[in-house]
């Protein structure tokens, strides 16, 4: 593999180098959102893509003075496609860890997630780990939540992994799902819909250092202008005005 | 590209956990889709004009529309409506294995029920004036005649319906169920090496495929073997152009 190594760092090299001249010569940034994660990114009736992300993307994208394009990526191949150059930037609500950082670099933080449980009001659920042995819990699949779930509660609780936390909505109000662990503001959103009437949150937030950020690919470097477009953003009050139409607290 | 083969092997024993469901979704609901297939398959082959136009609607809507849309419907449809939630049938439905399987079923079932009546239609005409000549019942013609042979001349077909059945069951991986593919995406989700994983969820499809293959060719040699044509050795030796 040592051969393969070396010539995949020199074809890398290459690559970056001519994907950068690219980048220039046309100034134009793709980002990819996913648009099925509300309040951070949607699709309205237009099938135009919407929610906090979205604005976020267009503010820095204004005070960076480029031209973007913002296009809606499924989940699950968010990543790949991002590494295979679909794309030059996510800004989707992506969490910073230990394994996405192998593959892809991240700027600063654009927010701040903590998880909750969700389940039906009046329902009685200890969040311990003894309490919610065998309880059937549920997360989007390649989510914080859902890793969370696998390393703490595997053993303990049957958990099923969905490609869309709408779908993991629907089986909570199904009833298939006891549980869910999801990001604490989309589940907020959730919460305050028709759908969410008869749901509540159950016990402690759980922090679990968890920065929001936007994932570019290794060594770009858009990153060092997206850090500068958060910094200029924050401190100008963009951001707090973004922030107070979704959420009524600080989520930075 | 690192081709990571660390990752294959640390996770093949989850892969190998989805080839399980994999082979049983295939092989529940295709025996249930075949139960199924063979009575629709004798309607849509009647003499009785009202006979046919019975399983008219339901094999019209489960072919014409995709699989996935059928999933969909009934896992996350029709647990949409408090009567199928407190009816008898929620501790099947519920689960998204049973789901799986009844749409998986009723795909199937639709599919073949087409195939089978083809191949009943195919049966040469003598036969069944032979049988007719017998004075046998309606019944016992079916069972003795009909069946028999339309099940030789469909198995070719059939075996062909049953490796596409092979292909769809990943979509049940879009309803948390870890099948071979929702396995490999549960486990991509984790590690980012989708060409490793995906790469061998492959192979682990084609290998199923391949035994498939290799069982239905055998079937075949088995059960039509009256009709495979072999030229006698003698004939070359009565004049040796005849065996080019």
């Amino acid at each position: 593999m040592k051969i393969n190594k070396l010539m995949s760092a020199a074809a890398l090299a290459a690559l970056t180098a001519f994907g950068s001249t690219a980048a220039m010569a046309a100034d134009k940034i793709r980002i990819a959102t996913e648009g099925a994660y509300m309040p951070f990114n949607g699709m309205n009736e237009q099938g135009e893509l919407i929610g906090f992300d979205v604005d976020i993307a267009r503010a820095l994208c204004a005070e960076m003075q480029a031209e973007c394009e913002i296009v809606a990526q499924d989940w699950d191949g968010i990543i790949p496609g991002l590494m295979g150059r679909k794309y030059d930037a996510i800004i989707a609500s992506m969490s910073i860890t230990e394994e996405r950082l192998r593959v892809v670099d991240f700027t600063d933080r654009y927010y701040s997630n903590v998880l909750a449980y969700v389940a039906p009001e009046g329902k009685d659920v200890d969040i311990s780990k003894a309490g919610l042995e065998g309880k059937t819990i549920g997360a989007q699949r390649a989510t914080i939540a859902g890793q969370y779930l696998e390393d703490n509660l595997a053993d303990v609780a049957n958990i099923k992994l969905y490609d869309t936390q709408d779908n993991a909505y629907l089986d909570l109000a199904s009833g298939r799902l006891d549980v869910l662990l999801s990001d604490k503001f989309p589940a907020y959103d959730w919460l305050r819909t028709e759908d969410g009437k008869g749901f509540e949150f159950k016990g402690e937030d759980i922090d679990i250092d968890d920065k929001i950020a936007i994932a570019i690919r290794k060594g770009d470097p858009l990153k060092e202008k997206f850090n500068a477009a958060i910094k200029a953003i924050v401190e100008d009050g963009t951001y707090e005005e973004i922030n107070a139409r979704y959420f009524p607290f600080s989520i930075y | 590209m690192n081709w990571n083969w660390d990752v294959i092997v640390e996770y093949f024993p989850r892969l190998i956990d989805g080839v399980w469901v994999t082979l049983e979704l295939i092989f529940l609901s295709g025996l249930f889709g075949l139960m199924l297939a063979v009575p629709l398959a004798l309607m849509r082959a009647s003499q009785s004009r009202w006979l046919r136009l019975l399983p008219f609607g339901y094999i019209f809507f489960f072919r014409g529309t995709p699989l996935l849309v059928q999933i969909f419907l009934i896992y996350y449809g029709a647990s949409q409506f408090d009567a199928v939630r407190e009816s008898v049938l929620w501790p099947i439905l519920r689960e998204p294995y049973w789901c799986a399987i009844i749409a998986f079923t009723l795909n199937t079932a639709a599919y073949s029920a087409e195939l089978i009546r083809g191949a009943i239609q195919a049966i040469p005409k003598g036969e069944l004036e032979a049988a007719d000549a017998f004075g046998m019942s309606r019944w016992l013609k079916i069972r003795r005649i009909v069946l028999p042979r339309a099940f030789g001349i469909v198995l070719p077909a059939y075996g062909n319906e049953l490796i596409l059945m092979l292909k769809s069951s990943s979509l049940a991986s879009t309803i948390t169920l870890l099948d071979i593919t929702g396995a490999a995406r549960t486990i991509i989700a984790r590690t980012y090496t989708p060409l490793e994983i995906f790469a061998t969820a492959g192979v682990l499809y084609l290998t199923i495929a391949a035994i498939m293959i290799g069982c239905f060719r055998l079937l075949e040699m088995r059960l039509n073997r009256h009709q495979h044509y072999k030229m006698p050795t003698e004939l070359s030796a009565v004049d040796p152009r005849l065996s080019d």
